[in-house]
């Protein structure tokens, strides 16, 4: 009677535990596994949506990587923003969480005012740095100018297009602030204390004291930093099609990109292929090389220590 | 809150603190003081000036709009009422909040018992589960486009509509799940052990004991949604963008610029009027917004 009772108990938890999940594993099979697996099969068929799709063997890929011209210098500027933009952001967000610790009269408001930018919706924000970096009129270049300064021509170069998302990413930097602000808030304070009886200067105690305590966020700083360069699109695409004044309704298509190729990205690779040229198979090559950067990072936040997961219990 | 970095020199003075010594420590602390909020105010201005560029321009004349001035010489409110009156942008916020809204309210309700099981049960595939669900947390949306659309708009024939995104809400978002089993983590068993001698079953203990202390974390869940959704600009380009009926702010907001080409002034006004809500948003739930950012990257 025992092991019966056990064994009803078991399916009972099993059942219980799969009423709970359902919900996601619905969202799983529908919205992640079926979708992954259709885009592994379509990277390998010829399919424009209209015709039936007609196998392509490795035709995509080698159209891809050899023939498609946005492709290499999507990934050098990738690579670019993964080098300078991501540094750039973790080196000030983690100097405005410093500061932020150190102000000790109206922190709220300061913290607020730091913060505020990184709620500005994305095409609304990319829309006013366009503005704000408009070569001819913009503010920023009217104040450049007036200080005798040189005025570059930001979204509509390609050599100051890249540093201009980079600004709009500086910007929007309060994720960071509040992550490592609760980081270095948690620094056990009488590390401080011991280095300062040591005779230890700032500089040390920055190098010795701060650092190996809040490494961990760092990393976590920078690696979801990169996993999002990876993924950038809104602000690039917006910036291109603004700054080129090729918008929907004047009856041009926009090639993404714009200043030549600058601010291409992998995922405007996907946008392009797909719904501007109809050729998904081609779509999906792309769609694959993102996906296989993406969980490779993923991987290496996963893996690190104390990682995402947590203890569980 | 401000208290680790509390330095000596910043104690309160006392009798005892009138020796030279203290003196010079006194006025070290001052300097450090005027420093760092010299410091905090360029990077305060920093933060703030293209807000306020952007609001003066939104009410300046169109012909001034064109001109390198930073302050309007004129006040022309009448630009908001401009904005509000285009064709359309009354339905963009009609199509956003539906979007933001109802998305918001499916993904927190279909994730609650998914995040619950993940943090409190304890099943085989359990580690694999909440790996998958960071999985599907960190796939870029174009990673899996081309088979979703072809299944929305040519099997379902909701292209045209945001159905295609609000749906799959109601099916457990991985965001959501992700943050609120972190947020469930921190639930002592304790009170889930005494809800069950009490008598509750699963269901109820979640219903009674466990949803009413994870509050925080389920405003901060809706509100990331609500903001996710409010800025997602992909999603409706994708299944939108072939109908203005269906257009949400984000992606009506840069045809709002191709509209009117040249009209820097409507176009920052149109832009303040996207941002502002998302601002007053937050500054109405600013705890649980930041909280949940911290608990994104800390917590676990």
């Amino acid at each position: 009677m025992s092991t019966h009772t056990l064994r009803s108990k078991r399916r009972r938890s099993a059942l219980r535990t799969a009423a709970f999940m359902s919900p996601w594993l619905i969202g799983f099979t529908v919205f992640f596994a079926y979708p992954l697996i259709s885009t592994v099969y379509f990277s390998f068929m010829k399919y424009d949506g209209f015709n039936t799709p007609v196998w392509n063997g490795l035709g995509n890929w080698s159209y891809v990587f050899g023939d498609y011209p946005m492709f290499w210098p999507s990934l050098r500027n990738t690579l670019w923003l993964v080098v300078i933009m991501v540094a750039c952001r973790v080196v000030f967000g983690l100097g405005i969480g410093m500061l932020i610790t150190r102000i000790r009269t109206g922190t709220g408001i300061f913290r607020t005012l730091f913060y505020l930018p990184y709620l500005a919706p994305p095409v609304a924000a990319t829309l006013a740095f366009v503005f704000l970096l408009n070569p001819g009129t913009g503010p920023v270049n009217t104040i450049l100018g007036d200080l005798g300064l040189p005025t570059p021509g930001w979204f509509n170069d390609p050599a100051w297009s890249k540093p201009a998302l980079t600004l709009l990413a500086v910007w929007g930097i309060g994720d960071l602030m509040v992550i490592f602000m609760a980081a270095l808030l948690d620094v056990p304070k009488e590390q401080y204390e011991a280095a300062e009886l040591d005779g230890a200067s700032a500089w040390q105690r920055f190098r010795f004291v701060t650092l190996p305590n809040i490494s961990p966020i760092v990393m976590f700083a920078v690696v979801t930093g990169v996993i999002s360069a990876m993924q950038y699109y809104a602000q690039p695409l917006v910036a291109g099609k603004v700054a080129s004044g090729i918008i929907g309704g004047s009856g041009q298509q926009f090639e993404p990109g714009y200043p030549d190729k600058s601010t291409l990205t992998l995922p405007q690779l996907v946008y392009n292929l797909g719904f501007q040229r109809f050729d998904y198979g081609a779509a999906c090559v792309v769609a694959l090389v993102l996906f296989v950067l993406a969980m490779a990072f993923t991987a290496l936040l996963m893996r690190r220590r104390g990682g995402l997961i947590g203890a569980g219990d | 809150m401000t208290s680790v970095l509390d330095r000596p020199g910043a104690a309160p003075e006392s009798a005892r603190d009138r020796t030279p010594a203290a003196r010079t420590a006194r006025r070290r602390a001052l300097l450090h003081w005027i420093g760092v909020h010299s410091l905090g105010v360029a990077a305060a201005l920093f933060f703030v000036l293209p807000f306020v560029f952007l609001f003066l321009t939104s009410v300046m004349s169109d012909q001034q709009a064109l001109t390198r001035d930073l302050t309007p010489d004129t006040w022309e409110w009448g630009n908001y009422t401009k904005v509000f009156d285009t064709p359309g942008f009354l339905t963009w916020w009609k199509n956003t909040l539906l979007y933001a809204g109802l998305g918001t309210v499916l993904s927190v309700l279909s994730s609650i018992p998914v995040a619950y099981a993940l943090a409190k049960f304890r099943f085989r595939g359990r580690q694999l589960s909440l790996m998958l669900v960071i999985s599907m947390m960190m796939l870029p949306p174009q990673v899996i486009i081309i088979p979703m659309y072809l299944f929305w708009a040519k099997q379902l024939d909701l292209s045209g509509t945001l159905w295609p995104l609000i749906i799959p809400m109601a099916f457990g978002d991985a965001f959501s799940i992700f943050l609120l089993r972190q947020f469930l983590l921190t639930i002592p068993n304790e009170y889930l052990d005494a809800a069950k001698v009490d008598g509750c079953g699963e269901f109820r203990t979640l219903i009674r004991v466990v949803l009413p202390m994870a509050r925080p974390g389920i405003a901060a869940v809706a509100l990331f949604q609500f903001f996710y959704a409010w800025n997602d600009y992909f999603g409706p380009q994708i299944y939108a963008s072939e109908n203005p009926a269906a257009w949400t702010l984000s992606y009506g907001l840069e045809s709002f610029k191709g509209a009117h080409h040249t009209d820097w002034n409507l176009t920052m006004a149109a832009t303040v009027l996207v941002m502002a809500p998302v601002i007053l948003v937050f500054f109405f739930a600013q705890k649980a917004f930041v909280e949940g950012v911290t608990l994104t990257g800390v917590k676990g």
